[in-house]
């Protein structure tokens, strides 16, 4: 697996997928344990205020939140149809179902733009006098709300950073079959993503 | 010399190629040149370089503020600086000493310049990367430095940014941990880097327990920084949020609660220790079997009590918490777990040891600096098991014997691990020899004044002498006045080192290719290196420590 080829300046350009992926799996390990240290929290105070935890989740909008889980399940398998294509060398096909994903992923993020946006009406943001009012357990929901869907929401923009680039990369046929390394592990990088989603619906919108 | 007029002439591939015997100091292909092929480098002996040469740096200005420290506690009274500035003395002294130089040092700088060597590899998985952490971490360097004179003035929280006294302070904090933050994210880049080099680019017929021990130690390293570092840093930038915005959860005035911050950072900031010394251990067992001219012994133990550290490593944070109202359940089982640290620990020691014994030893530089290793680590290991009992632990929590200890286990340790080898490898880094009676003196005045600067204060912190005072009360005069002057020779050591490193590098006699008599791949190619490490690439290189080559060529004894 591990290939070299002298290009024409004389730099050694090595190719080793198996290497590539080990990275990004290892990487992949980072992300779980950057949001490991969020969910270690939200676990400790929700043992410690579990009546708060329930009360406040009754301000946040389950139809949108379950929405919205749909919207990036399916993103995820659009996702692995661009990659199943761009493997079996349709380029054309896997442009159109990773445009599909970008598509979705905008959606996810309008909604959560309604969702916030209605709860900073409310004067439920952070730095807001009205939480340090409510009972702490509430304040504390709501914060660990914003704080997590915002590192979320983070990751969704940088996922569609990165899938504009590899977007641009397979049209210009340097991502292409059997070089599809980069929009495999954009596909790994959004699963992830998507998982990470799958916790917070639970935690956050399904307590109350 | 007829490859180096070719490369002149500009044909390609002489650089690269096989047979080239040129350094990687000379200016590689692609027209770049001086400053900005440094810059520009994906070599990884030349990003080593550029980590040794900024974390040199910041080392001398962290050892600056630890002599100003000790110079104001030399009288009891204040002399020179208020409470306030020393207060900032300390956090800047542990801010740049763990932040930007112990961490990241050993791995950063002789993994970097020495790993791909070792395995036999032309550079690391990814290159590019290698480069970009370098930027990160001159990134989050810069911005530590910032945070010392803009805003609100230098943090003086201490390194570890202890909530709720870190929400609250006017001075810079905030800047301080995302610095942090940034430094975390090179260190996790490296640590991907060398994990994925360990797996990828050993030797053809290398298998892991044909590995350099070295190797093994960067391998546990680098589990640790990919593992920890990420909670320190959401950590780090929940406290940001916290000073910036306001989110409560570590302010007991909104429900939140202090200690779960101490929790999350020593989640992190324990198995951290290890990686500042882990990487160091590995260089040890590197020096002990060239100098004894023995194969090592215990390898397998060795290399296995690398991997036991860092896994026993992730469970005992808690020592760092016995006062502050843990359940009694927890203390204990944090206290057996730290108990546990201490036997792989000792495997080590004792393997080095038998390492020496019978061994045809050759008192050299870089041998001295390892036993002068195993000497203090273990003072340093001793008293940390006396940290690690609760019954003493309530005694000399936050006194000055704390301070001994992590400087004899981080400085003693992972520090001596560093210029034990710098020495050891700088012939093959840079292709010169180091002036030997100067680095016999530098020595000399670094093993004595260590222990007159540190000695004294397990002394006095088991008198009851609380550490970060500036102040103190008559009695622990004697002890103060001592360590003082211990501060001044081991400053005198470094900076004779110091000095003799950077005068060799430029005029010190050329090294030949294997001075010590060394048999991992390091030392079978030239010094310097070529840009792409040998001029054939090693297979098979066999057992690591099989020195009955060299002691055909060169003989048993010295």
């Amino acid at each position: 697996m591990n290939t070299q080829a002298a290009t024409a300046t004389g730099h050694v350009v090595h190719r080793d997928p198996v290497g590539a992926k080990t990275g990004m799996w290892l990487f992949l390990f980072t992300e779980v344990l950057l949001f490991g240290g969020l969910f270690v929290v939200y676990a400790v105070y929700r043992q410690m205020h579990t009546a708060d935890f329930h009360e406040a989740a009754y301000e946040l909008n389950r139809y949108m939140g379950v929405a919205n889980t749909f919207v990036l399940l399916t993103s995820s398998l659009t996702m692995v149809l661009a990659v199943g294509a761009l493997q079996r060398g349709q380029a054309g096909r896997s442009l159109r179902w990773l445009g599909a994903t970008f598509a979705l992923a905008a959606v996810f993020l309008v909604v959560k733009y309604f969702e916030w946006s209605a709860k900073y009406s409310h004067h439920i943001f952070p730095g807001q006098e009205y939480l340090k009012e409510l009972p702490h357990g509430q304040d504390l929901f709501y914060n660990l709300y914003f704080m997590m869907t915002g590192l979320h929401g983070i990751h969704v923009v940088i996922g569609m950073i990165v899938m504009a680039v590899v977007f641009a990369k397979i049209r210009s046929g340097a991502v292409r079959a059997g070089r599809h390394g980069m929009l495999e592990y954009t596909g790994l990088y959004w699963h992830l993503v998507d998982l990470v989603w799958v916790f917070l619906l639970p935690l956050f919108y399904l307590t109350a | 010399m007829a490859a180096a007029s070719d490369a002149s002439a500009g044909t390609a591939t002489i650089h690269t190629g096989p047979g080239y015997t040129g350094s990687y100091f000379d200016p590689p292909l692609g027209g770049r040149t001086g400053l900005w092929s440094w810059l520009t480098t994906t070599d990884h002996k030349r990003i080593g370089l550029m980590y040794l040469y900024a974390m040199g740096t910041f080392f001398l200005v962290g050892v600056a503020l630890g002599i100003m420290m000790r110079l104001e506690l030399l009288n009891p009274g204040m002399q020179y600086v208020d409470h306030r500035t020393y207060n900032t003395f300390f956090t800047l002294h542990g801010v740049i000493m763990i932040f930007l130089f112990i961490v990241p040092g050993i791995p950063a700088i002789l993994g970097n310049i020495i790993l791909p060597l070792q395995l036999g590899a032309e550079d690391v998985s990814f290159p590019r990367l290698n480069l970009l952490s370098w930027y990160v971490y001159m990134a989050g360097a810069f911005m530590a430095v910032t945070s010392l004179f803009a805003g609100g003035g230098t943090p003086d929280t201490g390194w570890t940014f202890y909530a709720p006294y870190s929400l609250r302070t006017g001075t810079n904090v905030s800047l301080a941990v995302m610095a942090a933050f940034v430094l975390g994210f090179s260190s996790i880049l490296t640590g991907m880097n060398f994990i994925t080099t360990i797996h990828r680019l050993r030797a053809k017929g290398m298998g892991f327990f044909r590995m350099p021990l070295f190797c093994w130690g960067l391998y546990a390293t680098s589990w640790i920084q990919v593992i920890a570092t990420p909670v320190v840093g959401i950590t780090l930038v929940l406290l940001f949020m916290e000073r910036t915005v306001g989110i409560g959860f570590f302010d007991p005035a909104r429900g939140g609660d202090p200690i779960l911050y101490q929790h999350l950072f020593w989640i992190y900031s324990h198995p951290v220790v290890y990686v500042m010394i882990l990487p160091a251990m590995g260089i040890i067992s590197e020096i002990l079997p060239v100098f004894a001219r023995r194969t090592i012994f215990g390898y397998k133990a060795i290399a296995m009590s690398s991997m036991a550290i860092a896994g026993v490593g992730y469970l005992v944070w808690g020592h760092h918490m016995f006062t502050v109202g843990m359940s009694d359940t927890a203390r204990w089982v944090f206290s057996l777990l730290t108990f546990l640290v201490a036997i792989p620990t000792g495997i080590k020691i004792f393997n080095w040891v038998a390492t020496l014994y019978k061994g045809s030893i050759a008192a050299e530089v870089p041998l001295l600096y390892a036993a002068t290793f195993i000497f203090l680590f273990s003072i340093g290991g001793l008293t940390g098991l006396v940290n690690g009992a609760l019954s003493t632990n309530i005694h000399i929590h936050d006194t000055a014997f704390i301070v001994g200890h992590f400087h004899y286990t981080m400085f003693g340790g992972a520090g001596i691990g560093l210029f034990a080898g710098l020495h050891h490898w700088f012939p093959k880094i840079f292709g010169r020899m180091f002036n030997r009676k100067a680095a016999l003196a530098a020595w000399g005045l670094i093993f004595v004044g260590f222990n007159v600067l540190y000695f004294p204060m397990l002394v006095m912190g088991i008198m009851g002498m609380p550490r970060r005072y500036a102040d103190y009360l008559p009695e622990y005069h004697l002890p103060h006045m001592i360590s003082t002057f211990g501060s001044w020779i081991l400053a005198a050591g470094i900076v004779l080192m110091v000095v003799n490193l950077v005068r060799s590098a430029r005029h010190g006699e050329r090294a030949p290719d294997n001075p010590w008599g060394g048999t991992t791949l390091e030392w079978q190619t030239t010094s310097p290196p070529p840009q792409l490490n040998f001029a054939k690439v090693p297979e098979n290189p066999g057992d690591p420590y099989d020195f009955t080559r060299i002691i055909a060529e060169r003989g048993q004894g010295r």
